[in-house]
Parts: structure tokens; sequence; C-alpha cells
């Protein structure tokens, strides 16, 4: 049955009336037409739909609507800042890290978080935080690189900032 | 310039203005039908209801058939072919605007779209480089040839006195601009093809790795796939498959699913079963009841998995030789080592992580779809046939989905989209497929066994080959045959199939290209259980994995050195030169040479394993190294690296070249170490990840690719040159390590005789 659910997206309050058991998925596309996350299994085992949940990177397919809106939800839609990308994202370009890219939502969304926790992550590090999401094209050194490369540049730009 | 089109050249920065444009004034600011944008392609057909008058420019021969200039300067590149996530839009503009003396942010395209490009039938083996890349290349050249003549008569001048840059052409001091020179016209005359092309010496784009600026649209979450299209009015459709091939309708809950909270309408046409909601989970929730209690009438699906490769041998059909040069028999009677192995393969998904997906449109007579099919033409046809609708009513449009790798559900879908949207006329209808459906519907590269003989002579020189091959057909694309869609075949009124016969693509690069004195190929056709049609590289993959498997154990017999024994049997100076860098580059360490065989550690073993091949025979050159780590103790093993050598002739675009032989050996690995479909009686099992599992990140291997490339030769395509030369390197290095030759894939560490170890 359809209720009103008051959820925060991407720093941003959002009001919407959905099947409470709408997954997450389902209302960040639909309903605030967002393009960041991904449909491709339903069931939590290929990574397209991560969105980070209070920080964590978690499939949206699955969890519904009405329980995320405990969270603070943002997604790859919301990570540029001030209409700048964000270093992981600007990294995943610079690589060229992609093929059909439709993986990329997930390993960006989940390199994000990984980077948040752990700023130099080791080469075993980054694997395990993207072994979640599925990639078929076998993009996968260059999403390697990319991540490597966005954590070089977040541990300089934090040096650069401490006097 | 509009808005929208300085989103495509500017980068991201521009493209966030993009994300604020109203709907409304996207339409004002693209009233032309030729914009090069990708996401054009969503609101092109509402804004232009009447495509049909506006017919495909040229006739491909004249140069405004591929290129067309606006009055700012900005060239459009017209081509056939689909962006399936290789590069191909980034690659084509480079092309063009290296003849034409342009700057990439000057130069646009535009892709696959039936009232818009030619038909370039379907983008597809590796063949868009050379086919629409060339067509491109000749047009612009043609191009650059007639402006300069222009600029000639415009400046009283030869135009041997005459430069360009940037689209200026310049005499002395003077300087005119392309487009004032056309003034607002197209070059309407025919492409020569005499028109001289630029030298290689000369190049500043071509060869160089010109970045995706659709990269930069995937990251910053722009509307980018079909996926992402949201049209006014839209409504999702889902459809209920059947359980198994053949089966049919018997009961649907029709009452119980029209009374779910937004079900608009539950369309069944035969055993075609489809239901609209204007949103897109309650849709989902009404396919959900329908699956749990339609009723079918269900054909057991045989020969069962355990019996498949037996069936294969046994029920193979028809012997074509393929090749045959000398006398086989005699050769291998003669021989004083003969050797004899049978390789198998299972059948595999192509496993887009995107479902595939669809919208179409039926609207004041005229059809039109939004698809990411391989071939927007072929599938016109085909709708054509489905609908009994003229092809001119009906436009595809075509848009990147996720990446196929194939022949996927693209058709499929786009066939399910056209028959819903007859249903809802007047709405935009959206078909998603589900997970489980594209695992379990899209058409599977086909399994495949393959028997050689082969024998050396005392110098240990192969002297005689023999390959039979077994395998279904691996081309059933829709081709104008309506019966070729899955929708197609259940309706009440329904399609049949009708088999093109088996394609060429059963024993692609079956023939060696080594130098053997008696050689013969002999192809047996088998039609078997599940649906097949084509996934990357066709049959080269099992034929390059036996033939390339097979020279490692006649190496081994013969007691020579694996690359060694190769090049002693090449002759093709192109074929010595990938293998020798891939050598070089890579390292090739084995210390038994003379000896073969494998080696052992204390704890892990390691191994290493090489394989080659030429795409097709006459495409790019590619060889491949495998390094694998066993562990004995847990009975398991992985690959920690594959490098590859690939020359594919003139590069276009080095960053796409790797970008895609890298991606070509990871996605073979997985085929090759783990994937197989399961099915039983009852239907397709493996219809999740879980229950076909890929590669994930904790396994994939490290992967290098170097770069052999020759900008005096031809360009070729490069997508499909690594997956067989990876098989065999991966199966030859577990040989290396372990001494277990892995003839049948997926090749699982239980198949490994690890007594041999103990």
């Amino acid at each position: 049955m359809a209720e009103i659910i008051d959820i925060k997206v991407n720093g941003k309050q959002h009001r919407v009336e959905a099947d409470a058991d709408m997954p997450l998925l389902y209302l960040l596309r639909n309903k605030l037409e967002m393009n960041g996350p991904k449909y491709g299994c339903g069931i939590e085992q290929c990574g397209s739909c991560m969105v980070l949940l209070n920080g964590k990177a978690m499939p949206s397919c699955v969890i519904p609507g009405s329980a995320a809106a405990e969270y603070e939800v943002v997604t790859l839609d919301g990570l540029a800042r001030g209409g700048k990308l964000s270093i992981v994202q600007q990294a995943f370009i610079d690589e060229q890290a992609a093929q059909c890219g439709y993986c990329m939502n997930g390993m960006i969304m989940s390199a994000t978080a990984l980077l948040s926790e752990n700023p130099k992550p080791s080469d075993a590090e980054i694997r395990q935080a993207l072994n979640r999401v599925l990639c078929r094209c076998g993009t996968h050194t260059r999403i390697i690189n990319a991540v490597k490369k966005a954590a070089a540049q977040m541990n300089g730009t934090q040096k650069e900032e401490k006097p | 310039m509009n808005a929208f089109q300085e989103s495509e050249i500017g980068g991201e920065s521009e493209m966030a203005k993009f994300a604020g444009t109203s709907r409304r004034e996207f339409l004002r600011n693209s009233g032309r039908l030729l914009i090069g944008f990708q996401m054009l392609p969503f609101v092109c057909a509402a804004m232009d209801d009447k495509f049909t008058a506006h017919p495909v420019a040229g006739n491909g021969k004249s140069i405004d058939s591929w290129l067309q200039f606006d009055s700012e300067g900005i060239l459009t590149v017209i081509t056939g072919k689909m962006e399936l996530g290789q590069g191909i839009r980034t690659a084509l503009m480079q092309m063009a605007a290296e003849e034409l003396n342009l700057q990439m942010d000057r130069v646009r395209i535009i892709v696959a779209d039936t009232a818009q490009t030619q038909d370039e039938r379907y983008t597809a083996g590796s063949g868009s480089i050379e086919g629409s890349g060339n067509s491109i290349r000749q047009a612009a050249a043609e191009a650059r040839r007639a402006l300069l003549k222009l600029a000639a008569d415009h400046f009283n001048a030869v135009p041997e006195k005459l430069t360009v840059e940037n689209g200026l052409i310049q005499y002395g001091a003077k300087s005119i601009a392309y487009q004032d020179l056309i003034k607002g016209k197209q070059l309407e005359m025919d492409v020569t093809g005499n028109a001289p092309l630029k030298q290689h010496t000369e190049y500043k784009l071509v060869g160089k790795g010109v970045a995706r600026t659709d990269i930069a649209q995937m990251a910053a979450a722009q509307p980018y796939y079909i996926q992402d299209m949201r049209l006014p009015g839209m409504v999702h459709v889902r459809v209920l498959r059947p359980p198994v091939y053949g089966a049919k309708l018997v009961s649907l809950p029709r009452d119980e699913v029209l009374k779910l909270p937004g079900v608009s309408q539950l369309v069944v046409n035969g055993s075609f079963v489809a239901v609209v909601a204007a949103d897109e989970y309650q849709c989902i929730k009404a396919l959900r009841l329908l699956r749990e209690k339609a009723q079918w009438s269900s054909p057991a699906l045989s020969p069962l998995p355990a019996g498949l490769y037996d069936d294969i041998l046994q029920k193979g059909t028809g012997t074509e030789t393929v090749e045959e040069k000398s006398d086989v028999d005699k050769g291998l009677s003669g021989a004083s080592v003969k050797l004899e192995a049978v390789y198998k393969r299972p059948y595999h998904i192509h496993g887009s992580i995107g479902p595939s997906c669809a919208i179409a449109e039926w609207k004041d007579g005229l059809l039109t779809i939004w698809s990411h099919s391989q071939g927007v033409y072929p599938l016109r046809r085909t709708i054509s046939d489905l609908l009994n609708l003229p092809e001119g009513k009906i436009r595809i449009i075509g848009v990147p989905g996720s990446g196929c790798y194939g022949h996927n559900g693209a058709d499929d879908v786009a066939g399910d989209a056209a028959l819903m949207a007859m249903q809802v006329p007047g709405k935009p209808v959206r078909v998603q497929w589900m997970r489980e459906d594209e695992h379990q519907w899209e058409p599977y590269g086909s399994a495949m066994v393959l028997r050689i003989k082969g024998g050396l002579d005392a110098e240990r020189r192969v002297t005689a080959w023999q390959t039979e091959i077994w395998s279904d057909t691996h081309s059933t694309r829709p081709g104008g045959n309506a019966g070729h869609l899955l929708a197609g075949r259940d309706l009440e009124k329904s399609f049949s199939f009708k088999s093109g016969g088996f394609s060429g693509g059963s024993h692609r690069n079956s023939v060696p290209l080594y130098d053997f004195s008696a050689q013969k190929i002999i192809l047996h056709n088998y039609k078997g259980p599940l649906r097949t049609s084509a996934l990357r590289s066709l049959g080269a993959y099992a034929n390059i994995f036996a033939l390339e498997s097979f020279m490692d154990e006649l190496a081994f017999k013969a007691g020579k050195d694996p690359v060694a024994f190769r090049l002693a049997h090449l002759k093709d100076q192109r074929a010595k030169a990938v293998v020798a860098l891939l050598v070089e580059k890579a390292g090739w360490r084995r210390d038994e040479v003379g000896k073969g065989g494998w080696r052992k550690g204390s704890k892990e073993l390691s191994g290493e394993g090489f394989a080659f091949a030429q795409y097709k025979n006459n495409a790019a050159y590619c060889a491949v190294r495998a390094e694998v780590l066993i562990d004995p103790v847990k009975k398991t093993y992985k690959v920690t690296k594959l490098s590859s050598a690939i020359d594919a002739g003139q590069t276009i675009n080095s960053t796409g070249v790797i970008n895609q032989t890298a991606g070509g050996m990871i996605q073979a690995a997985s085929w090759t170490m783990m994937e197989e479909v399961v099915y039983d009686q009852k239907g397709i099992v493996s219809t999740s990840w879980d229950k076909y599992p890929i590669l994930r990140f904790a396994e994939v291997p490290h992967t290098e690719v170097f770069l052999l490339d020759r900008p005096e030769l031809e360009p070729m395509g490069a997508g499909e040159a690594a997956q067989g030369p990876t098989a065999a390197a991966i199966a030859n290095a577990i040989f290396h390590a372990t001494g277990s030759r892995l003839r049948e894939i997926p090749l699982l560490p239980e198949k490994i005789d690890w007594k041999k170890l103990s």
C-alpha cells in the first residue's frame, strides 16, 4: 500500500508517495529521477545499484525505501560538489576506467565508501571492497588503478591542507 | 550552437548545465534532426513525429551519407554502427577529425538510427573500424579534397598552396572556414575512393589514446543508458516468459492480477503474456504473481547436461570439409609420434550486467523504438515482419545499454516493446527484462566438441593435423524473421523459427595459421537443446582453445619449448612479431626447456602458459601469456596475471584497443575458469549470478597489454582477438604447473589430478 516516505537523499529532504515495500532503488530512480543506481539483478548479487547508507556502500535493490529513510542516503548523482566531480569520479574518467560503464556506479560508490574509511588501502583491500560489484566487460585493472589514483590524490590533498 | 550540443562538446562541466535545462528548452534548442548527442534520441521522436519526412541523407556513396557540417563548423559523423561500450564513437570521430584536420571538440557523432544513419547491418565481428571506419575515412578524405578545391577557387590559388588548421583553410595570410565555403549546404558528391588519405606520419589524433567523452557522462550519473530514459506518460511493462522453451500457457490468474494496485492492462496473446502499470515496482509485483500462479504445459528439455557431449558426438549431422591440404591420413599414418585429444566447452551466457530494455511508442501511425540492438536496420525488418507494418512506419533509434558481447536479449526485448506499444497506443512503453529473464532467455554461446589428431615427424615437426568440430549455430540474429524473436514464437498466430542454416561462426579460427604440410578441418552441425547465437568471437573461442592446447600437447610430446615450437611452425612475420613482443615484455621463464612438464614448489606451484591466434585468420594478431598459482593444500588455483601482445594493424585509439584486449582476456578467463549454463529437464537452472558465477574482483587476474602499432597498415578491430588465446594460455599454464591437461571448459580445480602432486 502506498504511504508517504520522508527520506534524505544527497543532503536534501524528499517526501514521496510509494508502496511501503518499494525497494529504495525504484524510489531513487523512478520517484526522484536519479540515474546513478542501476538495476542489475534485484537480489543484491551484482552491486549495480550501490548507494551509500550512512556512508557504507550498500545495494539498494532490496531494502525498502521506507526502511532506508532511517539512513542518510547518498547516490552517485550527489557526489559532485558545486559542479565539481568528486576525486573518485574524476579518477575513473582520468583512467578511462569503463567500457560499457554500467557497473561504474557500483564501483565508484564502493570506492568512495572504502576511501572514506581507509584512505590508504592495499590492492587486496581495494579488491575486497569492490568484490560485491560485477563487471562483465573486464575493466577491473583500470578500476583498481582509478581507486589507487583517487587514494593518492586524496592523501596528497590532505597533506597539502595540513600546514 | 545550442545548449545541448555544447554539453557533448564541452565535457562534464557543460553537462552540468544541460542537467538543469528544461525539457521544453531542450526541444526548442534541438530543433533539427542532426544532433550528435547521445541523449537526444530520448526526445527526438517525441519532438519530431514526422520522422519519415526526413530520409536518411545520401545513399551511402555520397560524402553527406557519412559527414555533415553545420553553420558553426561543427562536423557530425554519421555511423550505422552502435556504441556497445567498445568506444566506437570516439574512434570513428578520431578518424574523421584526422582526415579533415579538425580538433576533437569540433566533432560529434550520431550512431545507429534508421532515420539518420546508413544501413550498416550489425555492429559485430569486430568490423566497425574496418567497415564504417573506412567509409568515414574515405568520405573525410573526399571532403577534404572538395573543400580544398572550393578554397582554391575562392582564393584563386592552387590547392597545393593551401594549408588547413582546425577547419580553417589558409592561403598566406588569408583564411576561410569549412562552413563558410559550403554556406549551409552539404557535400553531396560521391566518395570516389581515390582522394588522397593523409600520411600516417602526419597523424595528430589517430593512434592516440583520445579520451571517451561518454565515460564522463557515466561517472557523473548523467542519463546515458536506455534504462535511464524517462519519456512523458511512459508506462512500464513486464513480460511473463514461459518456464522453458516451447512451453504453452494453460491458465493465468487474470482477475487477481488486474485487481493489483496500479495494474492497467494484462495482455495475453497465445503464450505471450505481459502486464502494464504506470509504476515500475507495481508492475514487478504483478509479474511475481503471474510467475507464481500461471500454469504451463512444458516439454521436457533434453538431452540433460550429463549426456550432452555424447549426444553432440552422436547426433552431429553433415560433414562439411572446411579446409583440406594434402593427405592428412597419409601424414598421420607415417608420423613418428601420434596424438589425439578431445576438447569441450559448455554453453555460456553473454551476461550483460544490465538486463535488456527497450522503449516503444505507437503514435499517429508511426512506431518508434529505442533499442540497444546491435543492428537497428535488421531489427526494423524483423519488427515489420512481427507487426505486419511497413518498414517506413518504423524507426529504430540506437541508445546504449549495458555491454552485450554479442546477440543477447536486446532484439527480443525490442520485439516485446513493439508488440506492447501497439496495445498501449499513444504512450511510450518501457519493457525491462528482469535478471532471470536475461540469464534464462538470451541465446547462449553454443556448447562445442573438438577432436584433434596430430602427428610429428622425426624432426619433431607437425606433419599432419586434423580437427573435427561439433557445434550448434553461432548466429540466429533476427535478420527480418519474426520467428527469431522470443515474442514472435509465443503469439497465438506464431512465427516459426527459420534456421538460417549453420553459420561459418562454428569453424571460425579452426584452420591453424601454422605451416603444416597436411591439414584437414571437418565441421559437424548439431541442433542442441538450448537457444544459441553469437557470443563474442563465436566458434573462435573454443576452436583456438583446442588448437592452442593441442599445440602445447604436441610441444610437450616433442620435448620442445611451447613458444619455440610455435615459432618454428609460423611463417607469418606479423604473427612472429607479436609472439616475440609478448616474450620480450611479459617474459617467458620456463626453466625446463626441452623437458617440458611441470615444476614443484614447496607450498605453491606456479605455471605459465602461452597461446596465440590471428582472429578469423585475417584480423588482429594476439598472443597471451597466463600465470597461474596452484595451492595443492586447498586444491585450488588462481590465474594471477594475463599478459597480451596485440597487433590490430593501424591503431586508431590506443587506450581503446588496450581496454578491449584486457577486457577480452578477463571475460574469457571467467568463461574458461568457471562458467557453464546449468539446466535440467524443467528448464534453465542458472538464472542468477549465484547459480552462474563469474569472476569477481578478489579473483580477477592482473592484466597487461602490449600494443604493436602498425600505423602504415590498415586498421582492424580488436574486440575479439584475445578470447581464444586466453582460454588456451590458462589451460597450458595449469598443465605446466600441475601436469594435468584440462580439456573441458570450465577448467574447475576439481578436474586437476591432485594425486600427481602428492
